[in-house]
């Protein structure tokens, strides 16, 4: 991130592709969420304006901090989940992009900055002091241990695979050179145990425990109104933009050509219908499929990879 | 508020059900509303989970000794503006526990109604009848 003045670093943040940009998209791509799953459900479906009318009515509803509630952290929560996105939006957009550009390790502050919304979201319920919202808490804290194991290695084929690299640029690079690794049997378990994780980030059905509506009244976000649910919204809308794009980056040949958009929105349709066609699993049963099955098939994939297949 | 914002609230109101001691055939029509064959969700209305969340209360079944301290919990537990749509006879006027030792009385007593949907149950078509008229007059 080396030579851009202030004003064009400002502009890159809050702008395009950082906060605006990813948050409008995101917000589209709720309602395409939604959209699609009523079609799946055989119903009409809301308009296409409904996540800014949804945005626009929290935003202006009376926010409520809890009695007992430490208010600082309660409200201060979802700004970190949000800001993590933007940063990790600009990351992502100017790695593609300019794929010389970027520092060495960046890949590793991606994965950090990709745990933060889930550690946002623990931090918040924990301080809101409600006990299903502790509930809440415990098992999305149990769930990323889950998925994180699994994700990071499959994250490590893309790595081997392009012999070592841990900047983003980089495998870009190799994968423009030498075609994108899903082509390959190690990258076809890799993109799939990472479609799984994201499925679990986004707190999407088989592993929506965190939130389960009914039996913990939307868990995590229970005591949230107004503007910090408003925020939680826009975070997991913008997760919902940034997941498949990474996806895309580190399996699929990168997003800077025009062919990322119909693999985008295959990747998000097929994330709506697993969400569509799928119980939620309990929480003990998720942890298992994560560490057991996946953390399995993701040391086949290193193993694989190694062998170069 | 403004106009902006107001269309924010009538575009999406988000509702709650209180389910106050009813003879639980209202609250399975309520139900009736998510279903595919009426969805409410054509007008950005969804169930949430929580208080905290909702623009609008469904209240339903008749007010007792009970349920009173906890239905008056739940409206202060949510964030405003909020209507209170008062669905079922048993919450417009008791219906036929009137005579009943343990009734308090309709809901407009203790609460600030918006919407009455009398019908016993009513159908889907006048809850969203109601709640639509409710949400053009705001
Ligand atoms: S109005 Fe009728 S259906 Fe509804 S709760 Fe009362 S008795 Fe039951």
């Amino acid at each position: 991130m080396i030579g851009w003045s202030g004003w064009g670093l400002a502009f890159k943040f809050i702008v395009f592709p950082g906060f605006l940009f990813s948050v409008v998209v995101g917000l589209v791509l709720t309602w395409v969420d939604r959209f699609v799953s009523a079609r799946v459900q055989w119903r009409k479906g809301p308009p296409f304006y409904q996540p800014f009318a949804d945005l626009l009515k929290l935003l202006l509803k009376q926010t409520i901090v809890p009695k007992g509630a430490s208010k600082t952290i309660f409200l201060c929560a979802p700004i970190l989940g949000m800001a993590s996105m933007c940063i990790t939006s600009v990351l992502l957009f100017y790695v593609n992009f300019n794929p010389q550009g970027s520092f060495v390790g960046d890949l590793i502050v991606l994965v950090y900055l990709f745990a933060l919304p889930p550690l946002a979201i623990i931090i918040g319920a924990s301080a809101s002091r409600n006990p299903l919202s502790a509930v809440g808490a415990s098992r999305e804290m149990t769930l990323y241990f889950g998925y994180e194991l699994p994700f990071l290695l499959a994250i490590l084929v893309p790595v081997i695979k392009s012999g070592g690299a841990i900047r983003l640029g980089d495998l870009v690079t190799a994968q423009q050179a030498g075609g994108p690794f899903l082509y390959s049997v190690s990258g076809v378990i890799g993109a799939l145990i990472v479609l799984a994780s994201i499925q679990a980030k986004l707190g999407y059905v088989p592993f929506d425990m965190a939130e389960a509506e009914q039996e913990i009244m939307s868990g995590v976000f229970i005591e949230y109104s107004g503007v910090g649910l408003a925020m939680f919204k826009l975070m997991k809308a913008m997760m919902l933009f940034l997941l498949p794009l990474f996806l895309i980056t580190m399996f699929w040949g990168g997003f800077a050509d025009w062919w990322a958009i119909p693999k985008f929105l295959l990747i998000v349709v097929l994330i709506i219908l697993i969400k569509n066609t799928n119980p939620r699993f309990r929480i003990d049963q998720a942890l298992k499929f994560f560490w057991f099955l996946l953390g399995g098939f993701g040391i086949l994939a290193v193993i694989l990879a190694f062998s170069n297949l | 508020m403004s106009k902006l914002g107001l269309w924010g609230l009538k575009k999406s109101p988000w509702v709650y059900h209180v389910a106050a001691a009813s003879c639980n055939n209202c609250d399975i029509e309520i139900l009736e509303l998510l279903t595919p064959r009426y969805d409410i969700e054509r007008f950005g209305m969804v169930l949430v989970g929580s208080p905290r969340h909702a623009d609008a209360l469904l209240v339903t079944g008749v007010l007792n000794r009970k349920s009173l301290p906890r239905v008056m919990e739940v409206y202060e537990q949510t964030s405003k503006p909020c209507l209170v749509v008062c669905i079922g006879t048993c919450t417009c006027n008791t219906n036929i526990f009137r005579n009943s030792y343990n009734a308090v009385g309709p809901y407009d007593k203790y609460l600030p109604v918006d919407v009455y949907i009398p019908g016993c149950p009513p159908k889907p078509e006048a809850m969203i009848t109601g709640i639509v008229k409710a949400l053009s007059k705001l």
